[in-house]
């Protein structure tokens, strides 16, 4: 039970033990044998009674009553007072059966078959539950029951909620209560039932509610749990909408002629191969049906063929935030001289569903224009391909006008407006606007720095398009919980993260201070490509994926990353860094396999293979639970067995160079191993592959 | 008091203990005696156990405060020292006087109230309850006296004002939540210091509970949250101030958590300003008292059928245990000593003397002054039997309503801090409101107890009178017949919406008075001004202990009476 110290056990008389376990013996064996010749008579019946008041948890015994109670109704079936006397008799048992053990599963499941069986009169079976909600009030067993017995008997959502509220008004510290009242309210709302129609006032009033339990008592917990579902209900957003999209609206796009491509799939000219030209859409929640029929592309150049979109997610084959589709432009018919106008259009036609089954119901447009560029190919550039490093003497600072200069200037249109969204938030603005006020003058304790700091999330999560306010102070909020509370280290650092990379990526001076040229000593000034370096930033978490889309090189490196969930939305990723940061696997860099113009890792100086389980994640997936293809799956083939989790992530790759030094997992085998797998591979470790 | 029946003599006439006056401290030594072996006689001069604990019914309450109040004068008292028959014996003749004056009884429906007079057990004590977790409750229940009395919960308490408002008391953490009448910032402020002192009584238990070697280092985990001495030998109103409380927090908790009695604020006039020590102690107290018990919803308990039931209770365990009670007996004791100036024995009004090895009197008993007795030096170690000039007193009313001051809460409590009636006030006015069901008045009807403890009865008066008609609506005073002849509060005329009608009450002033002791002879402390029976008990039993130094007070006999505590009836 909760908040009871445990009482001390009594000094056992060992005679006495070993003789109940005798007797506990005995009745078994006899309850067993009777269960295995069916015998129900009444006696055989009386004896599993027993035993089951003794020990509750003998699933077997519940089973044969069950079968028991089968039979005997079997033989009495016109006689409605047989018919309660041996229900009644069942229900008995469990009474004295919960009395001894009021956790024990079986008891609570054998009371709902009877139940089920149309008997007894619910008000006694409220009855019952307040006598075991008296005696614990969070025990989730008899919350449980409450729910069934209520949905039996068709008690309302709003008297169940007002029992929520009962207890609540008891003892603040009823996580069940809270949690049950979580899922009224949602019914209530979705139901749309009289006096749960606005969503703001419902919101508004539980608000007021929890608001007085956390500043009661700041220290317990399951009102910060509340507070945090409504939140989240707050911020929400029902609709799926498009948070942005590549290429981006109104944007100009230089594609190099395929001529001056072929047969060199150049590692330094960072442009889009326009064999393999990507489009993005960025969805604000996961959404299903993303397909030729729901999104059209129309071209300039005839362009007939269906687009497979694909989902980017390694959990789900049906929805995901971020869907991609390959545009492969046809040489033939394109003049480098000509731009050639694309139009996406997404959702003019249904289809596209949220997972919660609400449809996308604000078509959007994307334009952009592609320009194809025959820009002879620089001396120096043939075969033979350079070794990118990442080192800071390599990288200059943004000039600007230098390069790209399409690209910087899409950097302050990232993200698509949603006029829907704009109007529809201003009542979830104003809640987080007040909650925030309200909450600051808790700023004194760890709930009320947690509060405010999710709240100035929140409140910039309802404007996308805006600026992010607050987030030096959100900043500092997490910093001081870090130092507060360190057993909750890791979350504070992840939103610590979150807001870190929210700030960065917020306006275009920013991410442009971010920006820098890559150079070395095969390439001119012209020619450097951007790099994203978001390096030495003490993040553990990536985020603001809807802003990073054009990336095409991103430093990661330096940081305290253990995963990089949510990468595999930069599509157009060539080159990419992660060293010296905190990987204990390669199944925690799956997104890498979603990238598919991936050229250039280094994942060097990480924990790769010094734990033998990832703790830090919590989905490992197993060989055999993954959908690796039967056919690929050949246990004698690169001593893959062994290295099963870097064959699963990096087969299929067009890597030409990989970094791995500095992990447990390096080994001369490994090298070899990598060597195989990857064919492309022109430099490993730094080392030229032959 | 001529017509009173004629006792035999009383039989055996030596005993190691006299004690007269069966008030609730008077009780407790007699229980207490007894049960440690001794011999021990119980007199009471009236028809009813508890003399200034008694629960009494209208006509009984009448007709003793009318006898008890007039001007405290000597009353059918021998004028002089009896000569004693036998010259080797001194006398001290004792007067029996008043603690009561200043009664004003005002009847605003008498036909109503002649039908069930007799149905009234009103408590002379004024109002009083029992905290659950009170050192009076374990000395019930180590008496075995608890198995004569059955309690009723107090189902809630609230805060006055002078606009009749009633505040719950936010008293728990539930509380705190559901209160209505407090920021956000003020539960937490109140919550966290109620956490605090939490924290520093565990803080302390853990230090007491382990030897110094264990304790090393929780010590050192645990001092953090403990309360500097420093701060708990500094004004418990100051410690509040530097925890920042607010006013209306702080007075919560001074004065309906803590109980003060006088205004903690202003130190010049208030004598008694509460440590912080002791004000953490009642807090404890308080938070203990709070499901101690599983009827109880709140920290409080009262007696079935009254405060009388008290005394009766430990009566009748002394009487189980051998002690032998008269009542009814007309005693005007006067002393004998021996010519050694040892006490003696007491010579009753008829003449019959008793003797003692040690001697108990009620508080009314007094020396009459000036002495007659010819030992002026043994008459000077009696000086605490001389009538004090005693400046301090409590003014008490008593209400009879038809309705509850708050709709389906029978049984309350209402404080009313200093200055919350009006800015001179200076003590706390405490109200009680006790319903027909703990069976001290007819169901339906309600009696209200207020006290506060005052250095003017003038002005005790008018601060129950403040508090009486922002709780009350007084009926037209045509219909009254006030037995009281200045009537000079002005009562607004007609029942005021929503507020019970007072249909009786009665206001009088009673003197405080601690115990006294000398020698073989100890007098007993009169009723106090508190709220609970702490400090009466705690003076009983210090008085016990001083008459009988090495001698356990109810030694434990059976552990399993532990339960016996749990009959309180919701």
């Amino acid at each position: 039970m909760h908040g009871r110290p445990r009482k001390p056990l009594k000094p056992v008389d060992e005679a006495a033990v070993a003789a109940k376990a005798e007797k506990l013996r005995a009745l078994q064996s006899e309850f067993l044998s009777n269960h295995q010749n069916k015998i129900y008579s009444k006696e055989a019946v009386e004896l599993s009674a027993k035993l089951l008041e003794i020990n509750p948890e003998l699933y077997t015994a519940w089973n044969y009553r069950k079968l028991a109670v089968q039979q005997n109704l079997a033989q009495c079936e016109s006689d409605p007072e047989s018919v309660n006397s041996i229900l009644d008799e069942e229900l008995k048992v469990v009474e004295n059966a919960l009395r001894q053990n009021f956790k024990s599963y079986g008891a609570w499941h054998h009371r709902k078959w009877v139940l089920e069986k149309g008997h007894s009169s619910m008000d006694k079976e409220l009855g019952l539950l307040d006598k075991f909600q008296a005696m614990d009030a969070r025990n989730f067993h008899a919350w449980n029951y409450r729910r069934f017995v209520a949905a039996l008997m068709k008690r309302s959502d709003e008297d169940e909620l007002e029992h929520t509220q009962n207890m609540i008004d008891k003892n603040l510290s009823n996580y069940s209560a809270w949690h049950n009242r979580s899922v009224l309210l949602s019914n209530l709302m979705k139901k749309a039932a009289p006096g749960f129609t606005s969503k703001d006032e419902v919101l508004t009033r539980e608000y007021e509610l929890v608001r007085e339990a956390l500043f009661t008592d700041e220290d317990d917990q399951s009102g910060w749990f509340y507070h945090l579902w409504l939140l989240d209900q707050t911020v929400r957003s029902e609709f799926p909408l498009l948070v942005s999209s590549w290429p981006v609206e109104g944007s100009d796009i230089s594609l190099p002629a395929a001529d001056y491509l072929d047969g060199c799939a150049s590692m330094n000219v960072f442009h889009y191969s326009s064999r393999n030209f990507p489009l993005v859409l960025y969805f604000n929640q996961s959404v299903r049906g993303v397909n030729s029929s729901t999104v059209s592309v129309s071209c300039g150049f005839n362009l007939n063929i269906d687009l497979i979109w694909k989902p980017l997610s390694s959990t789900d084959s049906q929805s995901a935030k971020v869907w991609a589709t390959h545009l492969a432009i046809p040489d033939a018919e394109l003049h480098s001289s000509e731009a050639y106008q694309v139009e996406v259009k997404v959702g003019f036609s249904q289809g596209i569903v949220s997972t919660t089954g609400v449809a996308y119901s604000h078509p959007s447009q994307i334009s952009f224009q592609l320009h194809l560029q025959k820009t002879p190919l620089e001396s120096g550039q043939d075969s033979r391909f350079g070794r990118i490093q990442w080192k800071d003497d390599c990288f200059a600072v943004y000039e600007p006008g230098s390069a790209e200069p399409d690209l910087v200037n899409l950097l302050d249109n990232l993200t698509i407006k949603n006029e829907v969204e704009s109007t529809a938030s201003t009542w979830q603005a104003r809640i987080i606007d007040d909650e925030t006020n309200i909450f600051r003058d808790l700023l004194d304790c760890k709930i009320g720095k947690l509060t405010v700091a999710r709240l100035l999330t929140a409140y910039n999560s309802l404007r996308p398009l805006d600026k992010p306010v607050h987030c030096k102070e959100v900043l500092e909020l997490y910093s001081e919980l870090m130092k507060l509370d360190p057993s909750h280290y890791q979350y504070y650092k992840d939103n610590h993260s979150l807001v870190l990379l929210q700030q960065v990526t917020s306006s275009k001076e920013s991410l442009l201070s971010r920006c820098f040229h890559y150079r070395d000593s095969t390439l001119s000034t012209n020619g450097s490509p951007l790099c994203l370096r978001l390096n030495n930033l003490a993040i553990s978490q990536l985020g603001s994926f809807e802003k990073l889309l054009w990336v095409q090189m991103l430093d990661l490196s330096n940081n305290e990353l253990q995963s990089i969930e949510g990468l595999e939305a930069l599509q157009l990723l060539s080159q990419l860094c992660l060293s010296n940061n905190k990987f204990r696997s390669f199944t925690a860099l799956e997104s890498l396999r979603y990238l598919k113009s991936l050229k250039v890792l280094d994942i060097s100086q990480n924990e790769i293979g010094s734990h033998s389980i990832d703790t830090t994640r919590y989905l490992f997936r197993s060989p055999l639970s993954h959908s690796v293809g039967s056919c690929d799956w050949n246990i004698n083939y690169l001593s893959s067995e062994t290295y099963w989790e870097a064959f699963f992530v990096l087969k299929d790759m067009g890597l030409t160079q990989l970094d791995v030094a500095g992990n447990a997992i390096t080994s001369k085998s490994f090298n070899v191993f990598l060597e195989k797998l990857l064919p492309t591979l022109k430099w490993l470790d730094g080392v030229e592959v032959n | 008091m001529s017509e009173l029946p004629q006792y035999p003599p009383i039989d055996p006439t030596t005993f190691d203990l006299i004690v007269i006056g069966t008030g609730l401290p008077e009780s407790v030594i007699a229980a207490a005696a007894s049960t440690s072996g001794k011999t021990v006689l119980h007199l009471d001069p009236n028809p009813f156990y508890g003399s200034h604990f008694a629960s009494l019914s209208i006509p009984e309450f009448n007709s003793f405060l009318n006898s008890n109040s007039a001007p405290p004068a000597s009353q059918s008292c021998p004028e002089t020292a009896c000569p004693s028959d036998d010259p080797n014996l001194s006398i001290i003749n004792l007067n029996c006087r008043s603690l009561y004056s200043d009664l004003e009884i005002s009847s605003f429906s008498p036909t109503l109230l002649e039908e069930c007079s007799r149905k009234f057990l009103l408590d002379l004590a004024g109002p009083r309850v029992l905290f659950c977790a009170d050192k009076a409750i374990d000395l019930m229940l180590k008496s075995e006296a608890s198995q004569y009395v059955e309690f009723k919960s107090i189902d809630a308490s609230f805060i006055g004002d002078g606009d009749g408002a009633l505040l719950a008391v936010p008293d728990s953490r539930a509380a705190i939540f559901k209160d209505k009448s407090l920021s956000l910032i003020q539960k937490n402020q109140l919550m966290r210091f109620l956490k605090l002192v939490e924290g520093h009584l565990r803080a302390t238990a853990a230090s007491v509970g382990t030897d110094v070697n264990q304790s090393e280092k929780g010590e050192e985990r645990e001092t953090a949250s403990r309360i500097s001495v420093e701060d708990l030998e500094s004004p418990f109103v100051d410690f509040l101030t530097k925890m920042k409380l607010p006013a209306k927090i702080k007075s919560i908790v001074l004065y309906a958590i803590a109980m003060a009695d006088r205004d903690q604020e202003n130190k010049e006039i208030s004598k008694q300003v509460l440590k912080t020590k002791d004000g953490v102690d009642r807090l404890a107290l308080y938070q203990s008292s709070i499901g101690r018990f599983a009827n109880a919803s709140g920290p409080f308990i009262y007696p079935i059928y009254g405060q009388g039931e008290l005394p009766q209770a430990f009566c009748r365990r002394a009487a189980v245990k051998g002690c032998i009670y008269v009542s009814s007996v007309e005693i005007n004791p006067n002393l004998e000593f021996q010519s050694s100036g040892n006490y003696k024995g007491v010579k009753l009004a008829s003449g019959q003397e008793l003797f003692s090895n040690k001697l108990l009197l009620d508080p009314a008993f007094t020396k009459s002054s000036p002495t007659s007795s010819p030992d002026d030096s043994l008459c000077a170690r009696f000086d605490f039997l001389t009538a004090q000039n005693v400046k301090s007193k409590v003014v008490k009313g008593i209400c009879i309503t038809k309705s509850s001051l708050k709709p389906d809460v029978p049984n309350l409590l209402v404080l009313y801090p200093p200055q919350s009636l009006y800015p001179e006030q200076s003590t706390t006015v405490r109200v009680l409101q006790i319903g027909g069901n703990s069976a001290i008045c007819p169901m339906g009807m309600f009696v209200i107890y207020l006290s506060a403890s005052c250095e003017d009865v003038a002005e005790g008066k008018k601060l129950l009178n403040r508090a009486m008609s922002a709780l009350l609506s007084f009926p037209d005073c045509s219909e009254s017949s006030s037995i009281a002849s200045d009537e000079n509060v002005s009562h607004p005329v007609g029942a005021e919406e929503g507020k019970p009608t007072l249909l009786w009450s009665a206001l009088y002033a009673q003197e405080l008075q601690t115990t006294g002791q000398s020698d073989c002879i100890a007098s007993s402390p009169t009723p106090d001004g508190d709220l609970d029976y702490n400090s009466v008990f705690h003076a009983t039993l210090e008085l016990f202990q001083t008459m009988y130094p090495d001698t356990d007070l109810f030694p434990a006999t059976n552990p399993s009476d532990e339960h016996s505590g749990e009959n309180a009836e919701s």
